[in-house]
């Protein structure tokens, strides 16, 4: 199983690793039974992702997939990053081995999980489809 | 630095192994079949390595079979047990449950096909209790399957004393060997084994070849149809090469075996010493009655796969069993065996070790992986409910 080099370069240097101490939004996917956790941390300002960080237990690849992720919506509006799909990941990150696609995925998770807490926080608004489950099984 | 710690998926053939090889491509080329003097010198070469490897294990040469490797050593001995058994109806068959796949998965197929299949527990340690054999074997008990070392862990289980019981019960006693020929005293006389499994490429042979050891008296079926090869039990044409250099890996190994057991222990050791003392780890297996070469530990709060890419960054070539890394979607079947959380055996490393590495190169293992342990932990959501306590 061989990795893209931006999937290495994610990897070996991940961007935005940290936790926000005053996030507006917190999401966490994945379980530690199935190897991968995904914890992302936002701060959103007038409706837009001014800082991202996160905190993965997992793969090489899960990784590198949160890493990219947090570059993908930074910045972004909150009605953009509900945006990301999965497959945008991988797309980004040069692409993933086919038994690494679930992490991409866990990743536009953990992006809505985080903006549904955002939600829940501020006005109450749920996002459609939002799951904090485990998909490896 | 370039360090090559996975001695247990496979290992580095020995220059002697290399120039006994050589001859046998361009001019002792002839099928040992064949009647002419170029045929006969290579059916000398078979022979002569056939009764090499005998003299290593206490078997005679007739007792042996060359394979393609442990994989079928463990395949043909397992379904011939099964094929003896079912003419006298006996389709009970006991194994442990942290066997290599090519031992559970073989067995797997037994079953789907009526036999029933009881595997031992391991408890913790890693090891088979022979009071679990005893109690399990039965009137119906076709064949016992233990094998010797496990590839994983290191642990090696206590086979002269499973074998005696099977002896005294009549029931064939199969122990899989590969992780164990060429690194611990094997005789399989003494030691009650009726058939045993072993790998070339394990102790500085060639890949593709290994061979089957089975005891005169235990019928053995014919496994490939077509020759008269292997006394017609196993057709094609012999590896001649690759048995050649099996016998003289084997005989080179057998010779240094105290020697570089007692270097390779002193590496573990330092080793072993080393990361117990990070928090929040464990030595997987028993911490004696172990292999030399193997070490195995798990990290709370991190991952397999993300530690071996790491280390290989910095040269440094291990494995893991996480599930990252086997191919599936559980960790090793050999780390939940021992009664690990699924969770923990995901942060699992192995690094294994042969006569070729130095002191130096541990040194640099304990140097440059506690790091790397910290760095995933610093970025883990696991590790930090570990660190609070929860």
């Amino acid at each position: 199983m061989a990795y893209s080099k931006i999937v290495m370069d994610h990897f070996e240097n991940p961007r935005n690793v940290g936790k926000i101490m005053d996030a507006d939004g917190i999401g966490e996917v994945g379980n530690a039974v199935c190897g991968d956790i995904m914890k992302i941390y936002l701060k959103i300002d007038n409706d837009t992702i001014s800082d991202v960080k996160f905190n993965t237990f997992g793969c090489g690849a899960a990784i590198a997939a949160s890493s990219m992720t947090t570059e993908l919506i930074k910045g972004k509006t909150v009605d953009q990053a509900l945006q990301l799909t999965n497959k945008a990941v991988m797309e980004a990150l040069d692409g993933l081995p086919p038994v690494k696609h679930h992490c991409s995925v866990l990743a536009e998770e953990a992006v809505k999980a985080a903006i549904d807490d955002y939600y829940k926080k501020h006005d109450n608004k749920e996002v459609c489809g939002a799951s904090t489950g485990c998909t490896c099984k | 630095m370039k360090v090559y710690a996975d001695n247990a998926a496979t290992t580095a053939v020995s220059k002697e192994v290399v120039d006994a090889m050589l001859p046998c491509f361009t001019k002792i080329y002839g099928n040992p079949s064949s009647v002419h003097t170029i045929g006969q010198e290579a059916a000398i070469e078979l022979e002569a390595a056939r009764s090499t490897i005998g003299k290593c294990l206490n078997a005679e040469p007739r007792e042996l079979f060359f394979t393609s490797g442990g994989t079928e050593a463990d395949n043909w001995a397992i379904q011939n047990a099964a094929i003896i058994g079912a003419k006298k109806n006996k389709r009970h068959i006991i194994s442990s449950r942290f066997e290599h796949h090519a031992v559970l998965h073989t067995l797997n197929k037994l079953e789907k096909q009526g036999f029933e299949i009881q595997l031992l527990e391991v408890y913790s340690e890693g090891l088979v209790r022979p009071e679990d054999l005893q109690a399990a074997l039965r009137e119906d008990t076709a064949l016992v399957t233990i094998m010797y070392a496990n590839n994983e862990i290191g642990t090696i289980q206590p086979i002269p004393l499973l074998g005696k019981i099977c002896r005294d019960h009549g029931v064939i006693f199969h122990t899989d060997a590969v992780q164990a020929v060429g690194h611990l005293p094997i005789d399989v006389k003494e030691q009650f084994i009726d058939m045993l499994s072993l790998s070339a490429h394990k102790f500085h042979g060639p890949k593709g070849v290994g061979a089957l050891y089975c005891r005169k008296g235990i019928p053995l079926n014919v496994f490939i149809e077509g020759g008269a090869q292997e006394r017609g039990k196993r057709g094609g044409t012999e590896n001649i090469p690759s048995i050649v250099g099996m016998a003289a890996a084997l005989e080179q190994i057998s010779r240094k075996m105290e020697q570089n057991s007692d270097k390779v222990f002193a590496l573990q050791n330092t080793l072993i010493e080393a990361l117990s003392a990070v928090p929040h780890s464990r030595l997987n297996g028993n911490r004696e009655k172990r292999l030399p070469g193997i070490v195995n530990f798990c990290f709370e709060g991190i991952e397999g796969e993300a530690m071996l890419l790491m280390l290989d960054a910095l040269g440094i070539c291990a494995s893991s069993g996480s599930a990252c890394t086997s191919g599936s979607l559980d960790p090793s079947h050999v780390l939940l065996a021992l009664g690990l959380p699924h969770e923990i055996a995901h942060g699992s490393l192995r690094m294994s070790f042969s006569e070729y590495n130095s002191k130096e190169e541990v040194d640099y293992i304990i140097e440059k992986l506690p790091p790397i342990i910290q760095r995933l932990r610093s970025m883990s959501p696991v590790w930090e409910k570990i660190e609070r306590g929860e």
